[in-house]
């Protein structure tokens, strides 16, 4: 029997711990002799007060759904892919040639082929560390931390010596063409009679990532696979016995987790820089870690905790370019919220625990003992 | 290539390796004693800053190492107190540590010294400088050795014999010692050790600030002998090929010198490719030599060139009676 009730476990722990990071990043503030209330303000004025604002925040909060799902699914199976950065970075090579090499006739069908090309492409680079996993046992957190700087390399190859235009200096592809532009918010709500600022990267990408929150919680709870990978993440053995078979499950996973994590990239590099640049990632993969053991692996969590992290990235932005305080700060902040959600977790849990058991000894009676 | 172009590619070879050596050795102690460690990164940023700031302040290197020492231990308490009291997830805490490294230091750089990040440039006693070793001077005509001698051994800092003076100690301590068995034990199987009556949780917090102090040392190198100052960054994935070579290593003190030793060989290449291009007449991007530590670390972990098998219950939280 669980120790907690389902609401304390679902809302109350990640709240503490998300209370715990925000009280140190306020002392971190204060002590680089900042006003943290005033920080906060400026914040919530640049990244929530205007449709502009609101623009760059989901903008940022579609990558870190796609990396927080790609995260979230490979949790639920107890793998770690911490390679969110280096597949994502792959799904947009996967993007830029998708983009530039066939004549797309209208965006919504580019879009289809660039998020398969995407898909496809994170797939891949997922696929090598998950067989090595799962046929030679090599472990994947390692594998793909070494993939992401392989994958940083490959990029930086590519970019320079195959797709730079001629004559250019700079280590990125030609533009996309103007067909496959992303239609923007403003461009989605105009015809709604809402007014979007024009200048703000949101893009239809948006609806996809969302869309991906969906099917992920339909496939994690609802289909045959999820029940597959969810058990396998409670228990190998018992998943083994039952005649689920590992390598599929461990394949299967991570190439989904892969693909979501490169299909980020029809909104970074197809939605808004609409070239391919070197480091065009910019951490979003990192930063779908956070997300994902901030949304405790549910897609409804991760959705909530992509605006989150999108506000915070937006907000510190503004922070940077109207105060002193650099852009770091949100490294810091998302720092504290892995510490506290993820590796600090027992710290909250366990007082919590004590908590919720002395208070239903309290409202039950004591069970007899039985015999001697 | 002639004579001289070796020694000096040798020479920065030395240099580069040096701090991946004392990043590996840190891991080494920590991964065999059962504690998983990607955070060697952010330990050595965070000791890279904080030895270059404090030095710039005091105007004394040796301050600011101990101060890089501090806030590498810091980290490792944190990690400590994670992994090991509350059990939670080491590679989770890892991640954590580095991203709080990356952005505390940029963070407190600017609010110390507002300049983009960065701590002013060290001159003079706020530095490690080269050291002469004896009669190097005197042997550098001597043919063959006398450049070996002069250019190759002699002239690094104090901090390079350090770190290849700690490769031996590593070796005898944890195979040649009580400690070192026990600390051994610890990470192969941790209920045997609490069995024997040793504390589990001790060992295992001794070993995390043995890495804590070699990463710490790790960074000041960086900022204090290898160049002259922090930037933003400035570990740049060098705990990462620390953890590379320590896989290649397969956890061992040796072994660790080697690989380090390779990979250094790889990053002082990339600053040379018309040496390469000498050597085997083709010419090799930079980019992919950058990545070659990597795909050789996992040629290697996937077992195609001898197995690389980890201590056994490393990653493993301890729970006494199960």
């Amino acid at each position: 029997m669980d120790v907690m009730p389902k609401w304390a476990e679902v809302i109350l722990v990640p709240l503490i711990s998300l209370l715990l990071a925000a009280i140190l990043s306020a002392l971190v503030i204060l002590a680089i002799g900042e006003d943290p209330v005033a920080a906060v303000k400026l914040m919530v004025t640049g990244a929530l007060g205007s449709s502009y604002g609101w623009g760059y925040t989901l903008y940022y909060a579609t990558n870190f759904m796609f990396t927080g799902l790609a995260v979230s699914i490979a949790f639920h199976a107890r793998l770690f892919n911490i390679g969110g950065e280096g597949q994502a970075a792959l799904g947009g090579l996967g993007v830029a040639l998708a983009c530039l090499y066939i004549p797309w006739p209208h965006w919504s069908l580019a879009l289809v082929g660039a998020a398969l090309a995407a898909g496809l492409f994170g797939a891949a680079w997922a696929a090598i560390p998950a067989w090595l996993q799962a046929k030679r046992g090599s472990h994947i957190v390692i594998t793909t931390i070494m993939f992401n700087f392989i994958a940083a390399s490959l990029l930086n190859y590519v970019l320079v010596n195959m797709l730079r235009p001629q004559g250019s200096m700079d280590p990125a592809t030609a533009r996309f063409p103007e067909t496959v532009h992303l239609p923007t918010l403003h461009d989605l709500l105009a015809p709604l009679g809402i007014e979007f600022s024009r200048s703000a990267p949101a893009n239809v990408s948006l609806l996809v990532a969302v869309a991906a929150c969906i099917f992920l919680w339909f496939l994690i709870w609802r289909t045959r696979l999820g029940y597959e990978i969810r058990s396998f993440g409670n228990s190998e053995s018992a998943a083994r016995y039952a005649g689920m078979p590992p390598v599929k499950i461990i394949m299967v996973t991570m190439m989904i987790s892969g693909a979501l994590a490169g299909m980020m990239a029809i909104n970074n590099v197809m939605g808004e820089a609409e070239r391919l640049v070197l480091n065009s990632v910019e951490g979003a993969g990192f930063i779908g870690i956070a997300v994902a053991l901030m949304g405790r692996s549910h897609p409804l969590g991760v959705f909530i905790a992509a605006i989150l992290f999108g506000f915070l990235y937006q907000g510190g932005a503004e922070l940077a370019l109207w105060t002193t305080i650099p852009r770091e700060l949100i490294v810091v902040i998302q720092a504290l919220v892995i510490l506290f959600t993820g590796a600090l977790d027992n710290m909250v849990r366990m007082p919590l625990e004590r908590i919720f058991l002395a208070a239903r000894h309290r409202r039950a009676p004591k069970p007899e003992r039985k015999g001697a | 290539m002639d004579f001289l172009t070796l020694i000096q590619l040798l020479d920065s070879t030395v240099r580069l390796a040096t701090p991946l050596l004392l990043a590996c050795l840190a891991g080494l102690y920590s991964e065999r004693a059962g504690i998983f460690d990607i955070g060697l990164e952010g330990k050595m940023l965070a000791a890279a800053f904080f030895s270059a700031a404090i030095a710039a302040m005091t105007g004394s290197v040796w301050i600011g190492l101990l101060a890089g020492i501090g806030a590498s231990l810091a980290l490792s308490a944190i990690h400590g107190i994670a992994s090991i009291t509350f059990r939670g997830n080491q590679l989770i805490s890892g991640v954590a540590i580095n991203f709080l490294a990356a952005g505390l230091t940029v963070l407190i750089a600017q609010a110390w010294f507002q300049q983009g990040g960065r701590t002013p440039s060290l001159i003079g006693k706020a530095r490690f400088e080269p050291i002469t070793l004896p009669f190097a001077e005197n042997v550098q005509n001597v043919p063959f050795l006398g450049p070996i001698y002069y250019e190759l051994i002699s002239g690094h800092s104090i901090l390079v014999y350090v770190a290849f003076a700690a490769v031996p100690f590593t070796w005898w301590l944890l195979f040649r010692t009580r400690f070192g068995l026990r600390l051994r034990a610890v990470g192969e199987n941790p209920a045997a050790v609490d069995t024997a009556g040793v504390s589990v949780v001790g060992l295992r917090f001794a070993a995390v600030g043995i890495c804590g102090i070699l990463c710490g040392i790790a960074g000041a190198y960086l900022s204090t002998a290898l160049q002259a100052g922090f930037v933003k960054d400035m570990a740049a994935g060098r705990g990462f090929i620390a953890l590379a070579a320590l896989i290649f290593a397969k956890w061992r003190p040796w072994h660790a010198l080697y690989a380090t030793l390779l990979f250094g060989l790889f990053g002082a290449l990339e600053t040379r490719p018309d040496v390469i291009e000498q050597i085997i007449g083709i010419k090799v991007q930079g980019q992919l030599l950058a990545a070659l530590p990597y795909v050789m670390t996992v040629i290697i972990l996937a077992g195609f060139v001898g197995k690389a098998i980890p201590p056994r219950a490393g990653g493993e939280p301890y729970v006494k009676e199960r």
